[in-house]
């Protein structure tokens, strides 16, 4: 199936309407995956593995694209750079992001990373007469670089103790027994994909890039990214790691705990809507991680559903955030919000759930999202870790519903622009499928379960 | 023989690594980078991977520290300026560095491989091949995957580069071979009469 995928991506770079082709492919994409319902294969010689864990995220991450694709257009065009290799570079990054969640020995896993993360730099600096832009590329490229050179150095340490880059064989080989170097190469690699996820304390690019980059790339970095990078560290650990579970446990629940909060104090003195953005995925990355650290079937639904929900919520808050036009100049601070529900009160509606969601008020869906990754966390008896994250959504749910009040009572601003079809509709859906999520959760649970279980 | 010219190019290696590092011209420093590599091909040779060899000499000395030389003529790098934060960082980074040093030094002191390590590493090279034609028998089979996902990172970044550097400037004048010679004396040509003691 990857070749058939490639091929369609490989001859797919023509001129002129590529942005609908883009879309059409990556929905196809999504389509084969959805349909597919053949028993876990593995091919080309145990890289390449395809089972209802990779389909899940796969499918995540196809969405996320798909999404971020549909909201650039306007506002490439509104800023002068609708240039075709926006979406080919999309795409590129989006084949990267499935060969990294399908990838099952090293080699595929640090070329899956390069093909992201590359194709993510370039667009990073996109518009590059911006000098925000340009410099936020340049910053995540040094520093990506600098991952990419931590997660090689692991890796050979990992192949030099097992003899195989295969997980399984990493697996069999630390079965019983993790020497010291064994550990530093985990330390190693865990550092350079919690890198790629922003999880603290390796997060230090994040609110900069994020700021920086242009909003829709922003939205692609927030959503289908991230689905990637956590894929790949869950199969990480548990195909190739589960004999040293405690070890890794303990990077897990620090990163974790540091994650949750970084994001939650960081955020509260922010102005700027994308950068608050940034530290709240932060936060978000902090709660996936409770999920994983977990380390049982519970734990990866939890972290599965978690991730379904916080991809929706991201996705329609960038969506918001594109929406914020003011006589054709964008803008993207807090302030800008302000009187949004006498402007345009169906868009303060939406994004007010949103905020909600995100902060995990009930009943809405970012709600359950954390419960089932903090219950995953209580039942393998985490409870400090548990404890702290609640505390932290508390203290999260203080920036959100800052942007729910500036929306519904203060004086308003000068009202936004009318937003394109697609990104009215994005945000519009996404709203709708948090308030959905609560009413009829059947088919996500289900999906995510099926999901948990083919990883064990 | 063979350990005499292992001493020899390890030897010279490492010296012109060192002086990569302190020469104070850049010039100098890439030269001696070419030279690292060329003993570093030489000592590829000795362990029977001439294909490395190869590689090393045609990719690294031909293609990548050329381009490094290039690079390091054609910018002008303000050494004074850089070296302005040298001394307040000093202590950090040598602290960094100890500690970095020291972990490093504990793992290659307790280095163990897995027992099966030695079974799962795979034969590498069949006997009476060259290992030229064992590395491309296993890259275009086994590893094909591999082979086809870099071909695609190498697109990317020759995507990226062009996206990021190519500026289409709208007043420029090119030339038009098919308008030039399409030129003829009548449509160019205008004779007027000019009428004596005025302009034209």
């Amino acid at each position: 199936m990857v070749l058939i995928l490639i091929g369609a991506w490989r001859g797919e770079r023509g001129f002129g309407l590529v942005d609908e082709m883009a879309v059409g492919i990556l929905g196809l994409a999504l389509v084969t995956i959805a349909l597919s319902s053949t028993p876990d294969t593995s091919v080309f010689d145990g890289a390449y593995i395809d089972d209802g864990f990779s389909r899940f995220m796969k499918a995540l991450t196809l969405i996320g694209a798909i999404a971020s694709i549909l909201m650039s257009v306007d506002w490439l065009q509104r800023n002068g750079l609708e240039k075709f290799e926006y979406p080919v570079l999309i795409i590129l990054s989006t084949l990267g992001m499935l060969l990294l969640i399908s990838a099952d020995n090293l080699i595929a896993l640090y070329l899956g990373l390069e093909l992201m993360s590359l194709a993510l730099y370039v667009m990073a600096a996109f518009a590059r007469d911006d000098g925000q832009s340009s410099e936020a590329g340049l910053k995540y490229f040094v520093l990506g670089a600098l991952s990419s050179g931590m997660m090689l150095y692991g890796a050979s340490l990992l192949y030099g103790f097992a003899g195989t880059v295969s997980f399984s064989g990493i697996a069999a080989a630390v079965s019983t027994s993790a020497p010291i170097g064994v550990i530093f190469g985990l330390v190693f690699v865990l550092a350079a994909l919690a890198f790629k996820m922003s999880a603290a304390p390796f997060h230090m690019w994040t609110p900069d890039v994020y700021q920086g980059a242009p909003t829709p790339v922003t939205a692609f970095f927030a959503s289908a990214a991230k689905m990637a990078a956590v894929a790949i560290t869950l199969r990480l650990v548990f195909t190739a790691f589960p004999g040293v579970k405690d070890q890794w446990r303990q990077i897990v629940v620090f990163i974790s705990i540091a994650s949750m909060l970084l994001g939650s104090f960081a955020a509260i003195g922010q102005e700027n809507i994308k950068r608050l953005m940034a530290y709240s995925s932060i936060g978000h990355m902090g709660f996936a991680l409770i999920g994983l650290a977990a380390a049982d079937e519970a734990g990866v639904r939890g972290v599965a559903i978690y991730l379904t929900i916080y991809l929706i919520m991201t996705l329609g808050t960038f969506a918001a955030i594109l929406a914020m036009r003011v006589q054709g100049k964008y803008v993207e601070n807090v302030a800008d919000l302000a009187g949004l529900s006498r402007t345009n009160g169906w868009m303060a509606f939406f994004l007010a759930m949103l905020m909600f969601s995100l902060a995990g008020i009930p009943p809405l869906a970012g709600f359950f999202a954390k419960y089932y990754v903090l219950l995953a966390a209580v039942d393998a008896g985490l409870f400090g870790l548990a404890v702290i994250g609640v505390l932290a959504s508390a203290v999260a749910a203080y920036y959100y519903l800052r942007v729910v009040k500036v929306m519904y009572f203060d004086e308003p601003a000068p009202a936004f622009d009318r937003a394109p079809m697609a990104v009215r509709a994005v945000l519009a859906v996404s709203t709708l499928a948090l308030l959905g999520f609560w009413v009829y959760p059947t088919p996500v649970m289900d999906a995510a379960a099926a999901a948990a279980k083919s990883l064990f | 023989m063979q350990a005499v010219f292992f001493y020899l190019f390890a030897t010279i290696m490492i010296a012109s690594a060192g002086v990569v590092i302190f020469a104070r011209n850049p010039v100098h420093s890439v030269l001696f980078l070419i030279l690292a590599f060329c003993n570093g091909a030489g000592l590829f040779l000795l362990a029977g991977a001439e294909f490395l060899a190869m590689i090393l000499i045609v990719v690294y000395v031909g293609a990548v520290a050329v381009l490094f030389l290039f690079v390091v003529m054609m910018l002008d790098v303000d050494f004074a300026a850089l070296k302005q934060g040298f001394i307040k960082y000093l202590p950090i980074g040598v602290a960094v560095g100890v500690v970095v040093l020291a972990e490093l030094g504990l793992v290659a002191i307790g280095w163990s491989s897995a027992p099966s390590a030695s079974e799962a590493v795979a034969n590498p090279i069949i006997p009476q091949m060259s290992n030229t034609a064992a590395l491309g028998q296993i890259l275009y089979t086994k590893y094909v995957i591999f082979f086809q996902a870099s071909a695609l990172v190498l697109l990317t970044a020759m995507i990226g580069a062009i996206v990021l550097t190519l500026h289409h400037k709208p007043n420029i004048k090119r030339q038009k071979i098919e308008e030039q010679n399409a030129r003829t004396r009548e449509n160019v040509i205008e004779i007027k009469k000019v009428p004596f003691r005025t302009g034209v």
